[in-house]
């Protein structure tokens, strides 16, 4: 059968038959960076559009439906309005700095691509310390967005980059217990064994209310943690004019704006794989033709399904929700999430440890 | 008593957000809600609200008689100087005079449609219309003189 893994098994085998090790490996990272272009940019595209479609039904109107039929080809033609534009640097800007800022935001959310599971042994690198490799290397995109705000020299830029800041690093906490409680189930850091671990049931039904709770929490946090609505203090269109990125245009403004929706497919991937069980197919239980015929369907339609389902909650939240303030975002995260988040761990490794999960 | 406050205030929230998140959740599922036109795909079928103000105009009814005595209130009551109205003096067949209108000048490029002067209106001589299609090339297109050429007040009209 034809799979992931078996194509990219048939690749290595060829390029080490044919090269040394060595050019081998080279030629492979070529491959893997590629593709990792492709899938942003296809990612980009589709995910603009879908959030531009799904806004648009849930304000009863209809979205995008000139380029193409019903508007597929939309985001298509915005990108190349944009990049057939001028990319603007204000003249009191530090130009260095503000040419660096959106590829920094770019680059942190490439290397987030690097521990996650596509499909069944379809991973750019297994590393041990998975969960927490994504955990550190995520908190790095606030220096793309603060960079971007200091080297605007803009009022706005300013004040959305510093709330960017607050913002982030105090969800980061929310979001870490979130995803420490399924460590504490598995035991592992590694993405490939949290992934086996929920081969008889997804941790979510698998680990009972904590697990629910913890969920919950999660989405909740990177949606904070996204600079997405109800918590885009960062751009805030109606008080700080899109704040951090007030200042880009053109092409920059592409890679800040692809680089939020890439990162929201980022933290939804690692939302299933987590929760989810990733690529593993749906089973119930002593069901064998129900889960016979689950697993006919490839791993990495699964995974994408159910990345795409927290695409659609995220997406959901945003255009229900008003903005907060950013008092409230504050007290939500410190006086709410994070007490319920660490009560709810203590609860989590009381489970684990007297073994009441599944 | 404070942990309950806490239990039920996160309990209300939460509460509060899914009762949004499923009326959102109803118009994504319910496709016929769709409230939007689509313009220029269906400019034979647009339905227009009922409050929808376009353009004044003048009816004109089959024998081409129009019901303006030429009072001029929509003129004083228009704020911004779009209506002027040019009296004249018609002779009745007593050999009375009568004051009548020459032209009703109608300027929809400065017209906010604030509907002032259909409100001033006496007799129910001018009202306003949902048309949207104003664009024109010459800007004295957009001069208007409501009243059709030949036309005379309706009898029994002061």
């Amino acid at each position: 059968m034809l799979s992931l893994e078996s194509i990219t098994k048939t690749t290595q085998d060829w390029l080490l038959a044919k090269f040394d090790p060595t050019i081998a490996l080279a030629i492979e990272c070529v491959i893997v960076i590629l593709l990792c272009i492709t899938l942003f940019a296809v990612l980009g595209l589709v995910l603009v559009l879908l959030e531009r479609k799904v806004a648009a039904r849930i304000q009863i109107r209809l979205g995008p439906n000139r380029v193409g039929p019903g508007g597929i080809f939309q985001t298509a033609a915005d990108t190349l309005k944009l990049i057939m534009k001028e990319g603007l640097t204000p003249d009191t800007a530090d130009k260095f700095l503000f040419n660096l800022a959106p590829f920094v935001v770019m680059m942190v959310a490439m290397l987030l691509l690097a521990p996650i599971a596509f499909a069944k042994n379809f991973q750019i690198w297994d590393i041990n310390i998975g969960v927490l490799y994504i955990s550190s290397v995520s908190s790095l995109s606030v220096i793309g967005i603060l960079m971007a705000g200091w080297a605007s020299n803009n009022k706005y830029s300013l004040l959305g980059a510093m709330r960017s800041g607050a913002q982030i690093v105090s969800y980061e906490l929310s979001a870490g217990f979130a995803v420490l409680t399924i460590v504490v189930l598995t035991g592992s850091l590694q993405i490939s064994e949290i992934v086996a671990a929920q081969e008889n049931g997804w941790w979510l039904f698998k680990g009972h209310i904590p697990v629910v709770i913890a969920f919950v929490l999660y989405i909740i946090a990177v949606t904070a943690e996204t600079n997405r609505a109800p918590f885009d203090l960062a751009e805030a269109e109606s008080e700080l004019t899109a704040g951090f990125h007030t200042e880009y245009s053109g092409m920059k403004f592409a890679l800040f704006f692809l680089a939020e929706y890439i990162n929201i497919f980022i933290v939804c991937a690692i939302g299933a794989t987590l929760f989810l069980g990733g690529w593993m197919p749906f089973h119930i239980g002593s069901w064998e033709a129900f889960n016979h015929i689950m697993d006919y369907i490839p791993s990495s339609i699964w995974f994408m399904g159910k990345t795409f389902f927290l695409i659609f909650l995220i997406m959901w939240f945003r255009w229900t929700f008003p903005r907060l303030r950013v008092d409230q975002l504050l007290n939500l995260e410190w006086k709410y999430l994070l007490p319920i988040s660490l009560f709810n761990l203590l609860l989590v490794t009381v489970v684990a440890i007297m073994g009441w999960h599944f | 008593m404070f942990l309950k406050d806490y239990i039920s205030d996160v309990y209300n929230g939460v509460a509060s957000l899914l009762k949004g998140m499923r009326k959102t959740g109803y118009y994504f599922t319910h496709s016929k809600e769709i409230i939007t036109e689509q313009y220029p795909d269906n400019r034979a079928t647009l339905k227009l609200a009922d409050r929808f103000k376009g353009e004044v105009v003048m009816p004109h009814d089959d024998n081409n008689e129009h019901t303006c005595t030429g009072c001029t209130a929509c003129e004083l009551a228009c704020p911004n100087g779009t209506i002027k109205i040019i009296t004249k003096f018609d002779i009745t067949p007593e050999g009375k005079k009568k004051k009548a209108i020459d032209a009703f000048i109608y300027r929809l490029e400065m017209c906010t449609l604030c509907n002032l002067c259909i409100t001033a209106c006496p007799s129910d001589a001018i009202k306003m219309v949902p048309n949207f299609e104003h664009s024109v090339f010459d800007r004295s297109k957009l001069t208007k003189i409501l009243n059709k050429p030949g036309s005379k007040i309706k009898e029994g009209i002061e």
